[in-house]
């Protein structure tokens, strides 16, 4: 119970920032709107739907990772890592926070993005909706644990996308192919590896 | 120094094994014997991955400093190996099909992934500052890596289906003879042995490395101080002196 | 509670420090030095942030350590009552304790505004609160002087006096003079 609160605490707080601060969602709203904008003058008329959900997958992958950019620059900003790992919360919750932080995000972002989708090009399924929320749930875990790595290095918001892009191949494989068990798989996989693993990255002593 | 003389017999024995043991295949011709070094070298490099990860996985449990340098060697070598492992990949492309890609062969394809995501490695390695923070951080990331390489693998597999409307015959020997077997595993072990003395070298050469930064700060540490300590209420020493 | 022998930091070719010795119960360990010389590193190693590279350490759990580094470790773009509030909760603190320090150190009346709109000296006094909600038995303290005012410095003052171990980081020795039990010089 205390672990949920813990949780609830600090997502409360990420949103409370990004509601004061409205840097991270408006960013990735006109970036995915605009990815969209370039993919319909890139792709040759006619071009057939599993095209264009090829290119939706990219637009959603890359505007995830703008979000995921932003998501530790207030902690790294106000030496805040330092402040939070002394608490008695466990680390894992910090990953959990942050991660529901970011969703949230990409999910709102993608309540745009996807009916704007629908409208440029081809419409959209059902079975696509279904795997963008499960690959967000990947792209979350994954890119949160990574993006606390990238913000503790000087190249930080050029060494996320070197570190992620890698990882996140599976993801567009699975989305692009819409192979729902997989994505589970996937999630399942690396959210259990990110909260294992989460209190190493942030915290050097034990 | 026997495992240095045991790896240049071992490569001695397979290159003259592929080139004279090894029947010429009846399809593709004398070109097809690289397979006796791309798919060794690619084994090899899964092996130092896995070796990265294992010694990550020590790091992590004993933070011991020898174990994060240990892995980081492993990478380092898996690293090699996974680009020679695209060199040779591309070069069969190229001797059997006339193209010098192939994005239907999985292994190639997971390669690249893997050499992708390594790289990625090191480009974390130089971004973060030396020190325990840095060990954490590749341990998390060489662990992830293995993890990563069957779900890649999967994943390049399924994508196989919606990607590729032409397929190439898959160019491994499906029923494979003894000679040729035998040509594979002295390669196999080549290989293997190879990985074994070149990781045995970078690590004693950095081991020498860090031994000599160790005196060179020692001698700095003679000539400079460290810290002094003062009881209360006596006032700060403000001179130097050995601790 | 602090017991640490031939404690050492290097960072991979860079000795910051070696072999210092500690055994302290109470009081004020005043580390002074320049800048550069090693005090923070030290510093993070004593509350737990950092892993030192040699040498044995005894220090009280994560929990009972107070920590106040050269940024006040507060987010700008909450209010100083929603700082607290969360890291009250984190702490397992009452939210009472919460309005006393914000009291106790001038912030009352700013509680619902946010640390952006302070200046740097009143975000120090709501870092001090910040390090002193769960009332550690270890409080650090890296330059705490930084940016306070008379009014800060004397609250500063009756920090230091409490009955706790305090470990104070500073170039500007002549401050905390009389308060130290027991000292480190950096060279």
């Amino acid at each position: 119970m205390t672990y949920i609160g813990d949780v609830g605490a600090l997502a409360r707080k990420d949103l409370l920032l990004e509601l004061r601060a409205k840097e991270t969602l408006p960013s990735m709203l006109l970036f995915v709107i605009s990815a969209l904008t370039i993919f319909h003058f890139a792709l040759p008329a006619g071009t057939s739907d599993v095209a264009a959900r090829g290119l939706l997958w990219s637009a959603l992958v890359f505007t995830a990772l703008l979000g995921l950019t932003r998501a530790f620059v207030a902690e790294r900003e106000q030496g805040m890592f330092d402040a939070l790992i002394l608490t008695p919360c466990d680390r894992s919750a910090i990953w959990l926070a942050k991660s529901i932080a970011v969703l949230a995000f990409l999910a709102a972002a993608e309540v745009v993005a996807l009916p704007a989708f629908a409208a440029f090009f081809h419409g959209l399924n059902g079975r696509t909706v279904a795997a963008v929320a499960l690959a967000d749930l990947g792209i979350v875990a994954v890119g949160t644990l990574f993006g606390a790595m990238a913000v503790a290095g000087r190249a930080r918001e050029l060494l996320l996308p070197l570190l992620f892009l890698p990882a996140a191949i599976p993801i567009v494989v699975g989305g692009v192919g819409g192979y729902l068990w997989f994505l589970v798989l996937y999630d399942a996989i690396f959210a259990v590896f990110a909260w294992g693993t989460f209190e190493y990255v942030v915290a050097e002593a034990a | 120094m026997k495992l240095p003389a045991l790896t240049t017999v071992a490569f001695g024995a397979a290159v003259a094994l592929i080139f004279f043991y090894a029947p010429t295949d009846a399809d593709q011709g004398f070109s097809q014997r690289i397979f006796y070094f791309h798919v060794p070298i690619a084994l090899t490099s899964y092996v130092c991955f896995g070796w990265g990860a294992w010694k990550a996985l020590r790091y992590l449990r004993t933070r011991d400093e020898r174990a994060d340098l240990e892995s980081y060697v492993a990478v380092h070598q898996g690293v090699v190996f996974g680009a020679l492992t695209l060199v040779t990949g591309s070069i069969w492309a190229r001797a059997s099909w006339g193209v010098w890609w192939s994005w239907s062969e999985n292994q190639l394809v997971l390669f690249l992934v893997l050499f992708l995501f390594y790289c990625a490695y090191f480009m974390l390695r130089y971004s973060v500052d030396a020190g325990p923070a840095r060990m954490n951080m590749s341990a998390v990331y060489a662990l992830f890596g293995v993890v990563l390489i069957p779900v890649s693998f999967l994943a390049i597999r399924l994508s196989q289906r919606f990607i590729h409307p032409v397929v190439f015959d898959s160019h491994a020997p499906s029923n494979m003879t003894g000679a040729q077997w035998l040509s594979f595993l002295v390669s196999l072990a080549a290989m293997l042995l190879l990985f074994a003395t070149l990781y045995n070298v970078e690590l004693a050469g950095k081991r020498i490395d860090a031994h000599l930064r160790e005196l060179r700060e020692l001698l700095g540490r003679r000539l400079d101080g460290g810290p002094q300590r003062a009881q209360a209420p006596a006032l700060p020493a403000p001179e130097r002196g050995p601790s | 509670m602090i017991r640490v022998h031939g404690l050492g930091k290097r960072f991979d070719d860079r000795r910051v420090f070696a072999g210092v010795d500690l055994d302290l119960a109470d009081g004020l360990l005043l580390v002074t030095g320049p800048n550069g010389s090693g005090k923070t590193t030290l510093l993070r190693v004593l509350a737990r942030l950092a892993a030192p590279s040699a040498g044995t350490l005894e220090l009280p759990p994560r929990e009972r350590i107070g920590y106040l580094g050269h940024s006040p470790n507060v987010y700008r773009e909450l209010t100083a009552l929603e700082n607290l509030t969360l890291f009250a909760r984190l702490y397992r603190v009452e939210r009472e304790r919460v309005g006393m320090l914000l009291e106790r150190f001038g912030l009352w009346e700013v509680r619902n505004e946010r640390v952006s709109t302070f200046s740097r000296g009143m975000q120090q006094r709501l870092g001090l609160c910040r390090a002193l909600l769960h009332d550690p038995s270890l409080l650090v303290l890296d330059e705490p002087t930084n940016a306070l005012d008379v009014q800060g410095l004397e609250l500063l003052d009756a920090v230091l006096d409490e009955p706790r171990l305090h470990v104070v980081a500073t170039h500007d020795a002549t401050r905390f003079d009389a308060r130290a039990t027991e000292r480190l010089v950096f060279a």
